[in-house]
């Protein structure tokens, strides 16, 4: 099983809290939305996932725990 | 000119309704014909069928027909259904029978006149499930799966988040074409399908032919064969063909003229099958103002719901302009925002508009050249590729 952070892009408005929270995985774009580098979550950045996950204001973060 | 009934039977017998193979026997003779899908995304038909088959939900499945064909170089669907429709409705009635749906309801653009066609036909036979024909607004994302399941169930024709799958709803979802296939292996089998076309993409598949070339239209070839031979009577002396629809990708002519129109082939030469349109720009045309006009229209089709395609498409849109009215300078930031956008979407779109764009600067590099030594485009403000939907 491997973590995964899940955006959901419709939800999303770009205010930025998941890239400073979990900036070795989530780059913005010029207009704030996220860039992903992978959705696979190592295990040392699996606190910081769930912190960013929790407090996207737009609840469009999702860690999930995949085969 | 319609096939009439009595003629379809006579020619490929056997009624609609529970083919003489098992549902099951159906899913596993389409899943060893290697069937894909032709709406655009190539999924393997057998492997959808299977999916919704297995689906326990509250509802019974529902069988789709995709015949919106939003692709504004596409004609195919709508030739396949104003010459042989019982021919798509027979595959309709084998999938609806193989995952034990309980309903059909066949998608088409808004207005589009083979809805009185159909409606017509419909009342002159019986069908083992009910048949609705649902109208679907001009739009080009209209008509990708999630959007389709979402028009059905909410009404609403945008894009949807996924998880949940079509599938995983009780929703097949098979482009019309696709369909029509379906109902030809459940006849003659999976072996006889085999028989044309490549191991990876077997079968026949219609393409439109559009742009400079003598005939255009649309007809039914072996997947697998050249592009080269499609297009003859094409203009020698044109540069390149759009292929797979506007959000497919351009390739150099003649050089592609070799390259195979199949799945494998086609990805390895950076392009995809797509609808299976192909559209050749003349040699009188820019293909950077072709694809700065397609992207500035793809970005308009948005649904408008996810950020990277709100934002990512019009300022692609407006480099292309830019770089073609020679302003160098937007070239690194064009090509930092095309490398970018693919995946970033809820659906697909975004991803088709950065693919046609990234094919554009490869393919029109010298024109890209050309515009950065100062020298802008004298075919700015003309239009070939066709932007309106039907």
């Amino acid at each position: 099983m491997t973590h995964h952070l899940r955006v959901d892009r419709i939800a999303c408005t770009g205010r930025g809290l998941c890239a400073e929270l979990l900036p070795e995985i989530v780059d913005e774009d010029e207009w704030g939305f996220p860039i992903m580098a992978t959705d696979r979550i190592p295990r040392e950045l699996l606190a910081d996932a769930k912190a960013a996950a929790a407090a996207c204001p737009a609840l469009a973060l999702r860690l999930t725990r995949e085969p | 000119m319609i096939t009439p009934l009595d003629t379809h039977q006579r020619l490929l017998t056997a009624e609609p309704g529970p083919p003489p193979l098992g549902a099951d026997d159906l899913i596993t003779a389409v899943e060893r014909s290697g069937l894909r899908g032709h709406g655009g995304a190539g999924f393997p038909t057998g492997r959808k069928l299977r999916a919704v088959a297995a689906h326990r939900g509250r509802h019974p499945a529902t069988v789709v027909v995709n015949a919106c064909e939003s692709e504004p170089v596409s004609g195919k669907d709508h030739t396949l259904l104003s010459h042989a429709p019982h021919l798509v409705l027979d595959g309709a009635v084998l999938a609806a029978h193989a995952v034990r749906a309980n309903r059909i309801v066949v998608c088409l653009p808004a207005g589009d006149p083979l809805g009185h066609m159909l409606t017509a036909l419909l009342a002159t036979r019986a069908y083992p499930v009910p048949v609705h024909l649902q109208p679907v607004p001009h739009r080009y994302v209209a008509s990708e799966e999630s959007a389709l399941v979402n028009l059905l169930t909410t009404g609403d024709p945008r894009p949807t988040t996924r998880p949940p799958r079509p599938d995983q709803k009780g929703m097949l979802i098979s482009n019309a074409e696709t369909l029509a296939h379906v109902a030809l292996i459940a006849r003659h089998g999976p072996d006889w399908f085999r028989a044309a076309g490549t191991p990876d993409s077997p079968g026949t598949m219609l393409v439109t032919v559009g742009g400079a070339v003598r005939e255009p239209g649309v007809r039914e070839i072996a997947c697998g064969t050249p592009i080269g031979e499609v297009l003859t009577g094409a203009d020698p002396n044109a540069h390149a063909v759009l292929v797979g629809g506007i959000g497919g990708a351009w390739l150099p002519l003649p050089s592609a003229a070799a390259v195979p129109l199949a799945h494998r082939e086609l990805a390895e030469a950076g392009a995809a099958l797509g609808v299976g349109a192909l559209f050749v720009l003349g040699p009188d045309a820019c293909g950077l103002a072709e694809t700065a006009r397609i992207v500035r229209y793809l970005a308009g089709e948005s649904a408008g719901q996810c950020g990277p395609c709100v934002f990512g498409l019009p300022a692609i849109a407006d480099d292309l302009a830019q770089l073609v009215q020679g302003r160098a300078e937007v070239l690194p930031r064009l090509r930092h925002r095309l490398g970018i956008t693919p995946g970033r979407g809820a659906c697909r779109h975004p991803d088709g508009a950065a693919r046609v764009a990234a094919s554009a600067l490869h393919v029109f590099a010298a024109d890209v050249e050309r515009h950065l030594a100062g020298r802008p485009c004298v075919y700015m403000g003309q239009s070939h590729v066709p932007l309106e939907s039907r």
